[in-house]
């Protein structure tokens, strides 16, 4: 702002305008992101009348409901560990692993697709290749005698569910470990190299610690998008397999549970889950970011 | 040694993400038994469900990306002129959709707007429409702040903003005149992001009971066993198409002289 | 005894060429710097002794190993580059300490080590930082702390005060100068600044596209550049263009005017050119100032540097610059004036083109 303008106005003035630059997007995330989840926080502790319980939440600690949630989280955190692995070993096989330079452009603009490429119609490409009638399915019956469902293998299962989910998992993993890999200077590898270490000490002692924080955000991101990823699951299982977001779908849709309390608790459950992975992360990246500015 | 582990790793990337998308479309295909055809496609462009939801769809992403512009433009840009010091707070609350998952936001937004709130949004179809779009734009909101504000970062906000001021601009016009045109690409690379997005969502539109394209996805998925799979292949072009329309614009770009 | 040779050294990428059989014998406990512009090789010819590059021909032999087949890691040498390239995870004791960790030596070892290292670099009260809290030159030093801790054989020095400002760039290059006579480290230097191979050199190799132009000590090539590419290069000697009269008796002449060298000029028959270089501080236009050549000339500009004043003047083709030293009561020529630089020929030396 230029000297004339601010000299103009008195400063006690001038804090006020500046705060009303930002009022619509306040008023939007509070309207359509903070309140609505403070709603089902405080929801998940009231009953219909609007006093305070804690019913709700020991309504949670059902089997039935316990075992959906520990399935989700294990579809979580396998599918986000399986991304995290294999994108790495990709990425890193483009960017170190002497790959032709040309494989990297489209590499990544594929990444940025599938890692798009998810809710139904992934739903369905896996139905059309792993389900029943699938391609590979078919392919391995017929012509390596191998069936699938008799060796136990179910699209609507722990697996089979992990390996749809790292269709959009591996990609975004690509995505943003790609430019952290980039970010290693050759310089490092070097010095490691001519003060006497091996490739595997240079990776275990420096370059695996300066990723560490990237990785470890990915992992979070990973876990949270799968956890929270409904779409997929519905058009996959139908209502078949019992996981936390078909759970409250069904509750939301038509308060199967009964009481529509739950629902709220069932909700709060998930921003919880959700919330620890991403302090564990914020923790775990506090100790291997000592180093950053 | 590396170069084979390398190249295996590639390869097994090849396949895992070729298989699907083949059987897809392999599977897209075959509607008539024993040949290729077009039938599942026909079926589905032919029906007058699709035709609306999509086009429904289309309507709702246009109005989202137009939202998302008009709020988070001004917004990355107030930010970075005047409360830098905001700046990581605004972030990380841009990145809270990544986190909350949308199933919450929706939960929570038809308990808070239902017909006996303050503000009843779900009581008309109009209402609802609108709190879709706002869901959107919050799904959204993680992609489209980040673009913008990554691009707000390659140029000078504030000297462009002095030299608009001494030439006598006002604030709309410095927004619509200097800073936007400055930004197009990345507002762009965030827009067909956000349409990628819209097109196929279906917790947000299906909980709200909206005829959008998702939730007819998979309504048809849990009906017909041919025409999901042309739809998926119509969905994976459509999300290819936005994000090589978001290569194209980030190239144009780099090839551009700078404009002063 | 020769401690580092470089036998027939070639090294080209793809169709490149960019080392031409290159030779050269370094002592033990020599500072050899490689001089040149950027891409004349020197930092391959640098990398090549390091391992990181694989010569396309010729032997590496240290200390009367032949480096041909060892890995970087196998070859026990120091080495500092331009950009620092500390790890940035580590605070500066980890730094120091990570050559030795990785030799598996002892915990007790590596800290009596590091500190007597960060001893010789002067910054023991900085251990603990991590390198973003350190500035450019103290984040060298800790690198040369670093590529000695491990004790080795030669040490390689990438351009390591480019990146710095040039107060800590004049300060630096005497500290690592002292640190390698200490240490009496057997040390290869690679710079593009002239000034910082002569002033900290045992001896300079001046390197033109590939090929070492002159190898000799700082005051050889300084005085007596061997080509034209190493005058220009090296200080600001002035070439001047002259016609061969008589090859044998050393006459040539110099905008017309006759010269009379010091020297026959063998090599070159009668009306051949040849350059011949002038240093700036064998000329003057003093009045009754001495030399046996005169040659007249027109003030093209002055410029006050301090403890000389530059003149630059036409002198028939050419521009000529030469210094006086500054005193109060100097009057500076005049941009146009006519005036007579006197020099001595033997001051003329021929050099190859």
């Amino acid at each position: 702002m230029s000297s004339a303008h601010t000299g103009a106005r008195p400063p006690a003035r001038r804090l006020p305008l500046h705060w009303l630059g930002i009022l619509p997007f306040t008023a939007f995330v509070t309207l359509f992101l903070l309140l609505p989840t403070m709603k089902i926080v405080v929801g998940a502790f009231q009953t219909a009348d609007g006093s305070f319980t804690l019913d709700n939440i020991y309504g949670l600690f059902t089997p039935s409901i316990l075992a959906a949630y520990w399935i989700s989280i294990k579809i979580s955190i396998a599918s986000a560990l399986l991304g995290c692995l294999t994108g790495f070993a990709v990425s890193s096989a483009v960017v170190f692993g002497g790959l032709p330079k040309w494989i990297r452009g489209p590499l990544l603009t594929f990444s940025g697709v599938a890692s798009n490429f998810a809710g139904v119609p992934l739903a369905f490409a896996f139905l059309a290749t792993l389900g029943p009638v699938g391609i590979l399915s078919v392919f391995l019956r017929s012509e390596l005698g191998v069936d699938l469902r008799a060796l136990g293998f179910n699209l609507l299962s722990f697996w089979g569910l992990t390996i749809t989910y790292l269709f959009f998992q591996i990609p975004l993993m690509i995505l943003i470990i790609t430019p952290a890999l980039d970010g290693l200077k050759r310089e490092w590898r070097e010095a490691a190299a001519i003060l006497g270490a091996t490739g595997l000490q240079y990776w275990r002692m420096v370059a695996f610690p300066i990723l560490l924080p990237s990785i470890l955000g990915t992992l979070a991101l990973l876990f949270a998008n799968a956890f929270g990823a409904v779409a997929t699951a519905i058009a996959l299982t139908g209502s078949s397999l019992s996981i936390v977001p078909i759970l409250l779908f069904a509750q939301i849709r038509g308060d199967v549970l009964g009481n529509p309390h739950l629902g709220y608790a069932l909700a709060f459950g998930m921003i919880v889950v959700t919330g620890i992975a991403n302090a564990i992360y914020i923790w775990l990246r506090a100790r291997s970011e000592r180093w950053l500015k | 040694m590396r170069k084979i582990w390398a190249w295996g790793a590639l390869l097994f990337g090849i396949l895992y993400f070729t298989l699907p998308l083949i059987g897809m479309t392999n599977f897209s295909l075959k509607m008539r038994r024993g040949e290729y055809s077009f039938d599942a496609y026909a079926k589905v462009f032919g029906d007058p469900r699709f035709q609306e939801t999509f086009t429904y769809s289309v309507a709702q992403a246009l109005f989202t990306i137009a939202f998302g512009v008009l709020l988070v433009v001004p917004t990355a840009y107030w930010v970075r002129l005047k409360l830098p010091r905001l700046r990581p707070y605004i972030e990380f609350i841009t990145l809270l959709p990544l986190v909350i998952p949308a199933i919450v936001i929706v939960f929570g937004y038809i308990r808070l707007y239902n017909t006996s709130s303050w503000l009843p949004l779900t009581g008309s179809a109009f209402g609802t429409d609108i709190l879709l779009m706002f869901g959107y734009a919050t799904l959204a909101l993680p992609y489209m702040y980040r673009a913008v504000d990554t691009g707000l970062r390659t140029i000078d906000v504030a000297t462009l903003t002095e030299a608009a001021q001494s030439l006598g601009a006002g604030w709309a016009t410095i927004l619509a005149r200097i800073i936007l045109p400055n930004v197009l690409v990345a507002v762009l690379s965030g827009a067909f992001l956000t349409f990628a997005i819209v097109i196929g969502e279906f917790t947000m539109a299906a909980l709200l009971n909206k005829p959008a394209f998702g939730p007819y996805m998979q309504l048809l998925g849990a009906n017909r066993a041919y025409e999901p799979a042309a739809l998926a292949v119509i969905a994976f072009g459509i999300t290819w198409g936005c994000l090589g329309l978001i290569q194209l614009v980030s190239r144009f770009q780099k090839s551009a002289p700078p404009k002063a | 005894m020769s401690f580092l040779s470089l036998t027939n050294i070639k090294k080209s990428f793809g169709p490149v060429q960019v080392v031409h059989d290159f030779n050269m014998v370094i002592e033990k406990g020599e500072f050899v710097s490689f001089l040149g512009p950027s891409g004349c090789g020197k930092t391959t010819i640098l990398r090549m002794i390091a391992g990181f590059e694989t010569p396309s021909g010729g032997s590496i032999v240290i200390n009367g190993t032949d480096q041909g087949t060892l890995k970087p890691n196998q070859r026990n040498i120091g080495m500092v580059f331009q950009a620092y390239a500390l790890f940035p995870n580590m605070n500066v004791h980890d730094n120091v300490a990570f050559g030795l960790k990785v030799a598996g030596a002892s915990k007790a070892d590596i800290d009596t080590r590091v500190k007597q290292m960060l001893g010789l670099i002067k910054l023991e009260h900085l251990a603990d930082r991590f390198p973003y809290q350190l500035s450019g030159g103290q984040q060298q030093r800790v690198a040369l702390a670093r590529a000695l801790a491990v004790k080795p054989q030669v040490l390689l020095l990438d351009e390591p005060l480019s990146a710095l400002d040039a107060k800590i760039r004049i300060s630096l290059r005497e500290e690592i100068r002292q640190i390698q006579q200490q240490l009496g480290i057997t040390t290869v230097f690679v710079t593009h600044d002239q000034e910082e191979a002569l002033s900290v050199s045992d001896r300079i190799v001046v390197m033109n596209a590939g090929r070492a132009d002159q190898i000799g000590t700082p005051f050889e090539i300084y005085n007596t550049p061997a080509t034209r590419f190493v005058a220009s290069f090296v200080g600001t000697l002035n070439i001047i263009e002259a016609k061969v009269v008589d090859p044998a008796a050393g006459s040539v002449t110099i905008g017309g005017r006759p010269v009379l060298l010091k020297e026959g000029i063998a090599s070159h028959k009668g009306g051949d050119s040849i350059s011949l270089a002038l240093r700036p501080e064998a000329g003057s236009i003093a009045d009754g100032s001495r030399g046996d050549t005169a040659l007249p000339g027109e003030v093209v500009s002055t410029s006050f540097l301090g403890s000389v004043i530059r003149t630059r003047l036409r002198v028939g083709g050419d521009v000529i610059s030469f210094d006086m030293f500054n005193n109060p009561g100097i009057v500076p020529p005049v941009a146009g004036e006519n005036v007579t630089l006197r020099f001595a020929a033997k001051d003329l030396l021929v050099i190859r083109e």
